[in-house]
């Protein structure tokens, strides 16, 4: 059977896509960026972190590009104010949700979060910092989970289940409380399940994931390179 | 009768600090206050951190100063790790250690200091400044921005950025040095040298200008503490703590900093939230020390460089045994350039400064770290306790500001008695006693201000606190 090609527009390009396609995937490959901070190639869509939200013609609200299949005939917007505005708020509430002190942070200059609220001309914080008291658990010999830094992509709990098998990353409690924890709640060092592989650690957009011994700035993610990602997108096509 | 006279904020120092003079019914000043009007809470939160984030963490404490808590704390966090680092980021940290000492020096002297002892203290305060400065003598304003230009690019040729640099980490720096940036600091060394060497001597020609502020700014007799060299050398990264009393005499040598809570305490007073520290055996306030770079010349045995060996010859033959005036700073700050510049040129003719080996790798083998340096302004110490994860449980430092309280304290009451003796209040007068705060370059917190934008205002209160003479600037 043969797939169905399907006719849109993106910011007034003519494109098409396979029906499958998400908004995203197609504006990638006709290079036309949008930014995302969960959404990562090779794991599977959340759709959470709501910074690829679209315009589509026709509809009374943005979309999420992640997870939106793309129909015929839509006519999508990538960056109106509205959109631009939106993005800027959510990068402040991630800012303002917990610790995020990137001048000490061990992901200084190497932090998608950083990076996006540099594109997004964010150089200030509207909403009032909420400096909750975060823990840093670092039992692991040889990572360490920093709360403070945790934007709660889920990454790590989708990198861990849907990769690795372990499955040693889930979320506990619900909104604002949510926090990301090893088997059932218990120190990243004592989990049964935790193979001390690292993807984790390497997909994580920010400083919350980080191997141990490294100093401020210094931990770089080898994500582009990832090698079990690039065979997951793979199979998926 | 009592009256107060409030000099806020003293201006032209880092960080922010009021002075309170108390009078008492003859309008002599009976008691003089140094109040530090800020807390930083760095010591607190820390607590929780992995101490890997230490030394760029709490470099943020200061703009002037990063490098000295850079070095302070990864000293402290080696002990944690319980290494021994490489010779070579040993010797890369000194450099850095002494690019920071000539900057944050040349600041001191050329860019706060300066306008008091170029321009005069009775100068109007509106050009009583760096820019007044370079108004009056161009030359002298370029020599003092290219001194400090030179120390900074020596941090950022080392460590890829001037201020608040990530280069430095526990067990050592995390790259090697350049052979390019060993060049061109080399390249610039005789300029440097010769820069420092003719403000130096131009600085000897004015003393007699200033033989009054000599006598009375902060002169009088106490201990001074320091870190010297295993023999006795000037010594500002390694080396064990030396004390000498006010006649010159050794009363303790070769203290190992790691032990340094069986000689310091630390007082509290309500007024300031400085604390106070002073020398154990002699108990508080009697333990009184002075630490930073005229401590430093006077615990020396030398320098071990050419030029300054000979300018501390010079040095020491001010007086008979210790330098007691504490005006005698911005000398011995001087004096430091020079062989600071000295020192880096020795270090980086070594071949070994090029290695590659420049960090010791190793997890928690220990749990308390203790790391103490000679920072510009004095002895600075680190002193941290982890758990078994590496994470910070308590925290201590001891900044060169803090040792040199009780001193400070003491030379503000001096120079107030000499200049105050109606309670009357004169511009001037007031800009002396700041002077003997500036003398000692304390660095309060972690930044500095407009230079000479600042309001100072002046109360003379009277009983029950009626304001009876008001002076604004």
């Amino acid at each position: 059977m043969t797939a169905q090609i399907i006719t849109l527009t993106i910011n007034g390009l003519q494109v098409s896509g396979l029906a499958s396609e998400t908004i995203l995937q197609v504006a990638r490959e006709n290079n036309l960026p949008i930014p995302t901070l969960c959404f990562l190639e090779g794991l599977s869509t959340q759709g959470s972190c709501r910074l690829c939200m679209v315009e589509v013609a026709g509809s009374p609200k943005p979309q999420p590009a992640c997870v939106t299949l793309i129909q015929e005939g839509m006519e999508i917007s990538t960056h109106t104010e509205q959109l631009l505005h939106y993005r800027r708020k959510i990068i402040e509430l991630l800012f303002s949700e917990r610790n995020h002190v990137c001048a000490v942070c061990v992901s200084n200059g190497h932090c998608e979060l950083q990076d996006l609220a540099r594109e997004h001309g964010v150089d200030h914080i509207d909403f009032p910092y909420r400096y909750p008291a975060m823990t840093v658990d670092a039992s692991h010999s040889r990572f360490v989970l920093d709360h403070n830094r945790c934007i709660l992509c889920t990454r790590c709990v989708r990198v861990c289940g849907e990769i690795e098998g372990a499955h040693t990353w889930d979320v506990k409690n619900r909104g604002i409380r949510s926090l990301i924890v090893a088997d059932f709640d218990t120190p990243w060092g004592s989990s049964t399940t935790c193979t001390g592989c690292g993807k984790c650690v390497h997909v994580c957009p920010t400083g919350a994931l980080s191997e141990k011994g490294k100093s401020v700035a210094e931990m770089l993610k080898k994500r582009p390179s990832l090698p079990y990602l690039v065979a997951n997108r793979t199979l998926e096509h | 009768m009592e009256q107060r006279l409030t000099i806020e904020p003293v201006t032209r120092i880092e960080g922010h600090a009021k002075i309170s003079l108390l009078l008492g019914p003859t309008g002599r000043v009976d008691e003089a206050h140094f109040q530090v009007t800020q807390i930083r809470g760095f010591e607190k939160f820390v607590e929780g951190r992995p101490f890997f984030e230490m030394p760029s963490l709490t470099a943020r404490t200061c703009g002037i100063c990063p490098v000295s808590h850079e070095l302070a704390s990864s000293k402290a966090c080696d002990q944690l790790l319980a290494v021994t680092i490489p010779p070579t980021a040993k010797n890369l940290r000194r450099i850095l250690n002494l690019g920071q000492l000539i900057q944050s020096h040349a600041l001191s002297f050329f860019y706060l200091s300066a306008p008091d002892l170029l321009l005069g203290m009775d100068h109007p305060p509106e050009t009583r400044n760096f820019f007044g400065i370079a108004a009056s003598d161009p030359q002298f304003a370029r020599d003092g921005i290219r001194l400090r230009q030179f120390g900074q690019q020596v941090i950022e040729r080392l460590a890829g950025r001037r201020i608040h640099p990530a280069w430095v980490v526990p067990g050592g720096v995390n790259t090697p040095l350049a052979e390019t940036a060993r060049a061109a600091i080399l390249d610039e060394i005789a300029e440097i040298k010769a820069l420092a060497c003719n403000h130096l001597e131009r600085f000897k020609q004015t003393l007699a200008q200033h033989e009054e502020h000599i006598r009375v700014f902060a002169r009088f007799p106490s201990l001074f503490l320091g870190l010297a060299g295993q023999d006795g050398k000037l010594e500002y990264y390694d080396g064990l703590v030396k004390i000498i009393d006010s006649a010159g005499v050794t009363i303790a040598d070769h203290l190992d900093p790691s032990d340094y809570q069986t000689f310091i305490g630390e007082a509290i007073e309500p007024w300031t939230y400085l604390k106070f520290p002073y020398y154990k055996p002699q108990g508080y306030p009697g333990g009184m020390y002075r630490v930073g770079p005229l401590a430093r010349l006077n615990i020396a045995t030398h320098c071990g460089t050419d030029l300054a060996d000979r300018e501390l010859q010079h040095f020491r033959a001010l007086e008979q045994g210790p330098v007691s005036s504490s005006f005698h700073y911005h000398y011995a700050r001087l004096i430091e350039v020079l062989h600071a510049v000295e020192m880096i040129e020795n270090l980086l003719a070594d071949p070994k400064i090029l290695d590659r080996n420049v960090r010791a790798v190793a997890g928690v083998n220990c749990l308390e770290g203790i790391g103490m340096t000679e920072a510009p302004r004095g002895t600075l110490i680190h002193h941290y306790k982890v758990n078994g994860d590496g994470l910070i449980e308590w925290a201590n430092l001891i900044i060169a500001t803090g040792h040199n309280n009780l001193a400070m304290n003491q030379g503000i009451l001096q120079a107030a008695q000499h200049y105050i003796n109606d309670g009357a209040i004169q511009e001037g007068v007031l800009n002396r006693i700041e002077a003997v705060i500036r003398a000692f370059d304390p660095c309060l917190a972690c930044s500095t201000h407009a230079v000479g934008t600042m309001p100072l205002m002046v109360e003379l209160l009277g009983p029950g606190g009626i304001l009876v003479d008001r002076v604004w600037r």
